[in-house]
């Protein structure tokens, strides 16, 4: 089981990711994403310490952003190193999401 | 060598069907009787091109043999899929599902939701799923929605989907898993096999043809098809397809949305400088608004990014709308509650109920953009329509399908898309699953109607020789057998011409002579011949049958999918029942159709007959040939009375298993 770290400081809660977003964790992932919205509905999620994302995860991610848009935040990502922007760009995600180079850029203007 | 024979009959028997083909449009259409003439050689090109696709399929066909062992700790979900059929059919599979050797989690996936089949899957102590409430008055999507919501509470590395009739081998993963060592291969098919299927098959169950030659030659071209069950699949790629998908989707429809509202607000603009100058500004403020967004999308920028700023002005824009005077304010109560009143049925952007995605309907933006709306109003329904279709696709219950959603048959249109994307597939032929088969006509002939109706709209909605990422071959062999399911028009043709021959004397071909026979014949033989070796040791010959007698079934599976893709007219979906349907009496209403049609044929024999011996006509040869034809014709249309007498053989023991 895979431990999320989330951080909420000024109405922004911040997801830290593990090394692997993969199909094993896909199911936490959404719940951590559940969850740091009931706190907060603006969501940064990390992925500084990312390595490799499948496209599990990826899903994750979207059905996160349904969930913040719905409780009317927002979800950004932020980190994202070289494998998983090559994965945002094979399936034209980074049409809808646009990785951030940092979690503090990620909050600007928010 | 079997290859060797198959690739110089195919030539021989194209090149024999060219000459026949082109010398009937060139020396021996009978233009003075063109109403029958035309639509015979049409018919007859149509059967020509058929025979080049089924030559391309053959030329390629891939025989693979063993796959290698599985890949080291693959993880398999099986999943078995069910919306009515009976629980112990479904708790049966479930049970050979856990005796598959290979390690795997067994899940029933009941759209039923059915307590009993919930007691069922915790007695046997496999996995069961339902979709959760979130699909509440959702678009539903039958079994690919059944699927996708699945695919979201399960987490193996491959997927094996079964029907809920589909009995597993317990080989089954050991003999396919393999074959996915290949790290771009994201589909295995095997065999459909039915266990309850007499020798003779009068209801032509059994797909030989199909799950044989015909897949084997796709598979030849990377073009092996998924065919809904017996297939395993690797949950990236499926995943991958869903996020590619949603992207496309999404963008679509925030396009055509910021078009409407541009419309939207153009409008209100011009009420406003007349009725309240005053507003004109912060209209013109979300107007701007639309324009830069556009201007952004075309730029590249994340839509996420474009729609959460264009929400944020447009909800200024509306405060500073609302502040300002209190007489507009009352006109706009009194629009807005007109807009309320009628909610969504004003708003232009609706969920395609079979679809599932935002579409924007044009009659109802004209609609909207006649009514002429105060400012409040028109700003209102710019804001709620951007939300109809933001990207959270607040109108789906997932915001991600990976299993396509386009047509009622998912099958074909999610394996386009994965081999769009770059995906390869595999056909294995060994049969590893035993379903059942329908037991009577009616039930029958709903599957066919079904299956015909999903290809025909993916040919409608996707056309596979426009669909980019396909080769040049995966593009041929969905078109062939798109084109296969237009049949029924030619069918009615072939019926129709000998009946005009011997009951009017009128032909369509110039002459029945020894040249039409030298043309005639060599294309003929060749053809059988090609069959002959290609179906060797296979029984064709009831799928043969069926292509041809079938044909009012093929004929309203074209009408009725145009009228759906074109029109929105709704399909009838219906689930094939698993089980014998109550006894009927001998079903006349379900195939007069076939039965006039040969009614027909006979009479117009003897009419022939008549003519011939009256001296009407003159022509032995006409004559003979058009006999054999009616008697080809009647031969094959027969099967269509023998699966209507058809009874299933009563077995106490099966009849209560069966009746639960």
């Amino acid at each position: 089981m895979t431990e999320w770290q989330t951080d909420v400081s000024d109405g922004v809660a911040v997801i830290v990711c593990p090394a692997r977003v993969s199909m094993a964790v896909a199911a936490s992932f959404r719940d951590a994403i559940a969850a740091a919205v009931a706190q907060a509905p603006k969501v940064v999620v990390d992925l500084g310490p990312t390595a490799f994302i499948d496209s599990s995860g990826l899903g994750a991610l979207v059905s996160g952003l349904k969930t913040c848009r719905q409780a009317g935040g927002d979800l950004r990502i932020a980190g994202a190193g070289e494998q998983v922007r090559t994965v945002l760009r094979l399936t034209n995600l980074d049409r809808i999401l646009r990785p951030q180079d940092t979690v503090e850029d990620a909050r600007r203007d928010w | 060598m079997k290859q060797l024979a198959i690739r110089i009959l195919v030539l021989l028997t194209l090149t024999s069907g060219t000459l026949y083909v082109g010398w009937r449009w060139l020396f021996s259409v009978n233009w003075v009787n063109w109403w029958i003439a035309v639509p015979l050689v049409l018919a007859e090109t149509y059967s020509l091109v058929d025979s080049y696709l089924f030559g391309l399929t053959m030329w390629r066909r891939k025989e693979r043999g063993e796959a290698p062992p599985p890949p080291e700790g693959a993880t398999v979900d099986v999943l078995i899929t069910t919306y009515n059929e009976p629980v112990e059919m479904v708790a049966a599979t479930a049970e050979a599902s856990e005796r598959i050797v290979h390690p795997h989690t067994t899940w029933i996936l009941d759209d039923g939701d059915r307590p009993e089949m919930r007691a069922a899957a915790e007695r046997l102590g496999v996995g069961y799923l339902t979709r959760g409430d979130e699909w509440q008055d959702m678009p539903r999507h039958a079994k690919a929605g059944n699927l996708n919501s699945a695919l979201f509470r399960t987490e193996g590395e491959f997927l094996l989907i079964l029907d809920a009739d589909q009995v597993p081998d317990p080989l089954i993963l050991d003999r396919t898993l393999g074959w996915f060592r290949d790290p771009e291969v994201a589909l295995v098919q095997t065999p459909q096999w039915f266990s309850n299927v007499t020798d003779s098959d009068p209801l032509g169950s059994q797909a030989p043809l199909f799950y044989g030659p015909i897949q084997q030659g796709k598979d030849g071209w990377n073009a092996a098809f998924f065919c809904g069950s017996n297939a395993l699949l690797r949950r990236d790629a499926l995943m991958q397809l869903g996020i590619v998908a949603y992207v496309r989707e999404v963008e679509r429809a925030v396009r055509d949305t910021l078009r409407a509202s541009r419309r939207v607000l153009d409008k209100a603009v011009a009420r406003a400088r007349k009725d309240t100058p005053e507003l004109v500004p912060s209209i013109g403020l979300v107007l701007e608004a639309v324009h830069v967004a556009q201007r952004r999308l075309d730029e590249g920028v994340p839509v996420s990014e474009v729609t959460f700023e264009f929400q944020q002005t447009v909800q200024e824009a509306s405060r500073s709308v609302v502040s300002d005077d209190l007489a507009a304010i009352r006109a706009d109560l009194a629009d807005l509650e007109l807009l309320t009143g009628e909610s969504l049925d004003l708003l232009p952007v609706d969920v395609d109920a079979e679809l599932g995605v935002p579409v924007v309907d044009d009659a109802a933006l004209d609609q909207l953009a006649r009514r002429d709306l105060s400012p409040l109003a028109a700003v209102d329904s710019v804001r709620r329509l951007m939300t109809a279709v933001d990207v959270d696709r607040a109108d789906e219950a997932q915001p991600m399908m990976p299993l396509a959603t386009v047509s009622v048959t998912e099958d074909m249109a999610t394996c386009m898309r994965l081999h769009a994307n770059g995906w390869k597939s595999v056909y294995h032929h060994e049969v590893l699953a035993h379903g059942l088969a329908p037991e009577d006509l009616r039930t029958m002939l709903q599957q066919r109607l079904r299956w015909a109706q999903g290809t025909l709209q993916v040919l409608l909605r996707e056309n596979p020789l426009g669909q980019r990422g396909l080769s040049a071959g995966q593009r041929l062999m969905y078109f062939a057998t798109m084109w296969s399911y237009l049949s029924g028009f030619a069918a009615v043709i072939y019926l129709a011409a000998p009946v005009v021959y011997l009951c009017l004397g009128i032909l369509p071909v110039n002459a029945y002579g020894l040249t039409f026979l030298a043309y005639f014949i060599p294309y003929v033989v060749l053809n059988q011949l090609l069959f002959a070796v290609i179906g060797y040791g296979v029984k064709t010959w009831r799928g043969h049958q069926y292509s041809l007698a079938l044909f009012p079934l093929w004929i309203r599976a074209c009408v009725t999918a145009a009228a759906n893709v074109w029109f929105g007219r709704p399909l009838g979906f219906v689930v094939t029942p698993k089980t014998r349907q109550a006894r009927q009496p001998f079903p006349w209403r379900l195939i007069w159709p076939q039965l006039t049609a040969m009614a027909i044929l006979v009479l117009a024999c003897v009419v022939g007959g008549l003519r011939l011996w009256a001296g009407t006509t003159t022509s032995v040869i006409g004559t003979g040939v058009n006999w054999l034809w009616v008697a080809y014709d009647l031969l094959v249309l027969s099967v269509i009375i023998e699966a209507a007498r058809f009874r299933v053989p009563e077995f106490p023991d099966q009849v209560e298993e069966r009746a639960a």
